[in-house]
């Protein structure tokens, strides 16, 4: 069987351009080539001891720059994550913040949805991520959607009431809060008048809804929707959450469930809408950083303090404007987080 | 519970496993609604087997053709072993996400691209199979007056039948495969449980990985034993030797 | 070094300056926010950086379950030489390691490995060791009986023979299967993202990849020149290390 005659020759003008190729790129990833964010010298200047007390909540503001600290140094902490955009960026600011702080920080996010992150945080594989007081009330701690508190401190003090028994604790919460959103095309809504999720009723039989493949059996989305709101869709597909516009824009679901911080819903305001949540299905939900007890106690004051301080500045509109730039514009959590600590003054 | 009365932890992470495949779980994000059990086995299995069987009959139609029609002219080798090759190394998950992205999610683009995975080793393998039949036999079967037509479905098609099933199964296997990471283009198939930790818990999660397992096996005796049956006897005999 | 008098913050520190927040609307949306746009090359060529390390991820998880599954196999078919009893049970069993999806194989691992690079690396050098295994068997059985008969004859006793005579021979189809090995690995390790151990799905999969087309054709070009690559490599070192073959046989799975 004479199949390769010629290959020697080709072979070898492929080989060489190949081996350019990829000795071009792995020279090119050298810069990149740590996951893991090493402690960064920062150089303290004037402290900015603004204390505003007005207007904190929305214009961010009230923060330190922040202090490397060499106590912290035997300090090894690593943040996780869960797997989509927005807590990735988190997960960044949150390392980049302590290895700032003198720390040595490493990430280790996109470890899944909750149960799995609060898993690897209760083995210890995790030093904290950052979760949302509604999902944590919801999923971890039974409650209905319905009871989760509006106010962002009540939520965060139920949940860590909850967390201390568990030998866990949650730090306080960020100046935004996001939440799960039934969306659709403008167009769809404006077919069937559709502003609330009530006004479903009736025409929810003949749409689509699109969701995470877990979405399905949960409480804060199609079960809730079908238990709480009484709506049948005539199809649930199941996709993964980056797919959730696609699914929209193709036409292959009428409805989808996005996220309230979406940067999508920003850009491209006349394309799609959300629909109230006139029930309260889908509980807003603030960030709370949680973390072990022991390890924030051996961590020192500079762990919760400088979680606290670097999320001062996170207002909605940021959190936005930074979802933006990782979805929409496609950069990476890690590059957001570094732009978003210096644009705000924590880092030089 | 009996996971307890286990001696090796080893053993307890596939005991939780295997009743989440037979009885129906508690969840903690489904407020109260149980998951797992047979009932869902089944469906999403049958998913799988669904979509597999429609892709490799894709592939089929249209690899079996092209492979016999090169193979049996004895042109278009570069083309026939070269996109084997090439087939080999289409990452699957970089083949699912494209096809989900640029035409869409659901059972249709899914199955385009597993059709797409299943079709380089049917047709590499019928292409050789072809070939590997002896000149002088096809040359006899010519002067005996058989048409093109008879010589490749008497004389080279049942000869070749040991090397196109042998692809057939090559292509079964990437395709199972492939589509088990299914439910993150919209069809929902046993990788859900793999890839829903969340809702299934770890015990779903391996639950899921035995099912897909078990099933690939499957299909994989099931083409092992349809092969033994198409291979004529002299073949056979010829083989055991 | 910055001097505190001079580096005064302009805004109060957590606050961003208006010019942090870009103006988007769906005109002035750059090309890789559009999940129907096929390829965006001002993003391809500022951003190619990000996939020196997930390659470097794949090209180390290829070579060490490579190299493994190669010495496992070896092993095997060594063992099933001697013993040719073994021969069959030893090829189903490879075969039915092979059959499981890989997914599958990442996660039946899970309660003794748990997720990380040693899952990956032990999943997909078991996927090597069917076709490796078959191969060497291949070319052990196809060495003509009658110099083997020389050997004997010349008074090479039988470990002698395989060594110096069947295994030399056989190099071509076990390069063969190497060869195959290695670009299905290559394919294979694009699921190692779900195994935690990185590589390149991690630009396909991850951070909303999915919906990125230029991302998913840039991750999977690479992974199938990286498997032509290896193919070609393993093609000429065959070729130099057997001087008396012109023509190499392909072995087709």
């Amino acid at each position: 069987m004479r199949f390769n005659q010629k290959k020697p020759l080709m072979a070898l003008v492929m080989l060489i351009a190949a081996l350019a190729l990829a000795v071009g790129i792995s020279a090119c990833g050298g810069g990149s080539s740590s996951s893991s964010s090493e402690a960064t010298e920062a150089e303290s200047t004037a402290p900015a001891e603004t204390e505003e007390t007005t207007e904190e909540g929305e214009e961010g503001g009230g923060g330190e720059a922040i202090v490397s600290n060499p106590d912290n140094a035997k300090v090894s902490l690593t943040i996780g994550s869960k797997n989509f955009p927005e807590q990735e960026i988190l997960g960044e600011i949150y390392t980049q913040a302590l290895a700032a702080a003198g720390y040595k920080a490493k990430s280790d996010l996109s470890l899944g949805s909750e149960t799995v992150a609060l898993k690897t945080l209760k083995s210890g594989q995790i030093s904290g991520y950052p979760e949302y007081a509604s999902t944590a009330l919801t999923s971890f701690f039974g409650l209905e959607p319905e009871e989760v508190p509006s106010d962002p401190t009540e939520a965060w003090e139920k949940a860590n009431a909850e967390f201390e028994k568990e030998g866990l604790v949650a730090f306080e919460p960020t100046p935004f809060a996001s939440a799960n959103a039934v969306g659709l095309l403008k167009s769809t809504a404006e077919k069937y008048d559709l502003k609330t999720i009530s006004d479903l009723d009736g025409i929810s039989e003949k749409l689509v809804l699109s969701g995470s493949p877990e979405c399905r059996q949960r409480i804060d989305c199609l079960a809730g929707l079908e238990k709480l709101y009484g709506l049948k869709f005539k199809e649930f597909k199941s996709v993964d959450i980056s797919l959730r516009y696609t699914v929209l824009e193709k036409g292959q679901a009428d409805i989808s469930i996005l996220f309230t911080t979406d940067p999508q819903l920003a850009a491209e305001k006349d394309k799609f809408v959300l629909l109230e949540d006139d029930k309260h299905v889908f509980p807003a939900g603030n960030i709370l950083f949680v973390t072990k007890k022991k390890v924030a106690e051996e961590a020192g004051p500079d762990y919760e303090k400088t979680i606290l301080n670097v999320q001062k500045g996170l207002t909605l509109p940021v959190m936005q404007e930074l979802d933006a730039r990782v979805e929409l514009e496609k950069q990476t959590p890690k590059e957001a987080a570094t732009a978003y600590l210096e644009a705000a003054g924590y880092v030089e | 519970m009996s996971v307890a009365l286990l001696p090796h932890p080893l053993f307890a992470g596939f005991a939780g496993a295997f009743e989440f495949i037979f009885s129906k779980q508690e969840s903690s994000v489904t407020g109260g609604k149980k998951v797992g059990g047979f009932d869902q086995v089944l469906e999403l299995a049958w998913t799988q087997i669904e979509v597999s069987l429609l892709a490799l009959a894709v592939a089929l139609l249209i690899a079996i053709p092209l492979g016999l029609y090169f193979g049996h002219k004895g042109t278009g080798e570069l083309l026939a072993v070269g996109l084997g090759n090439a087939g080999r190394a289409i990452p699957e998950l970089a083949l699912i996400a494209f096809v989900a992205a640029i035409i869409g999610v659901g059972i249709v683009p899914l199955t385009g691209a597993l059709a797409v995975l299943g079709i380089p080793p049917i047709l590499t393998n019928t292409f050789v199979g072809i070939r590997q039949v002896d000149r002088a036999t096809v040359d006899a079967a010519r002067g005996v007056g058989m048409s093109e037509f008879e010589i490749m479905r008497k004389v080279e098609l049942p000869i070749a039948v040991p090397s196109i099933m042998t692809g057939i199964r090559g292509a079964s296997v990437n395709i199972v495969a492939t589509a088990t990471i299914a439910p993150l283009v919209g069809v929902v198939t046993l990788g859900d449980f793999i890839l829903g930790e969340n809702v299934y818990g770890v015990d779903g999660v391996v639950a899921g990985a035995i099912c897909t397992a078990i099933l690939a096996l499957l299909f994989e005796f099931a083409l092992a034993g349809l092969q033994r049956r198409l291979t004529s006897k002299g073949l056979r005999l010829q083989e055991a030797q | 070094m910055n001097s505190p008098l001079l580096a005064m913050p302009l805004a109060a520190v957590g606050q961003v300056e208006e010019g942090f927040f870009h103006e988007r609307t769906g005109e002035t949306l750059p090309c890789q926010a559009h999940p129907s746009h096929l390829f965006c090359w001002d993003w391809a060529a500022e951003n190619i950086n990000r996939y020196g390390t997930p390659t470097l991820q794949q090209f180390e998880l290829v070579i060490i379950s490579v190299v493994i599954g190669f010495i496992v196999a070896f092993a095997f078919a060594l063992l099933a030489h001697r013993y040719h009893l073994l021969e069959w049970p030893l090829l189903a069993g490879t075969g039915v390691i092979f059959a499981v999806p890989s997914l599958a194989f990442f996660l039946l691992l899970l309660p003794i490995t748990g997720r990380g690079r040693e899952t990956a690396i032990i999943a997909l050098s078991a996927y090597t060791l069917q076709i490796i295994f078959r191969n060497i068997m291949s070319g052990l059985a196809n060495v003509p009986e009658s110099t083997k008969d020389a050997a004997r004859g010349m008074g090479l006793s039988d470990r002698q023979i395989l060594w110096k005579v069947e295994l030399p021979l056989a190099v071509p189809e076990i390069v063969g299967g190497l060869r195959i090995a290695t670009v299905s690995t290559v394919a294979i390790a694009t699921l190692a993202v779900f195994a935690h151990a990185g590589g390149l799905g991690t630009q396909i999969y991850g951070q909303g990849n999915l919906t990125f087309p230029t991302s998913i054709i840039i991750a999977g070009t690479i992974a199938i020149l990286m498997a032509l690559t290896f193919d070609a490599v393993l093609l000429t070192v065959q070729r130099l290390i057997t001087p008396w073959r012109r023509a190499a046989s392909q072995a087709a799975a």
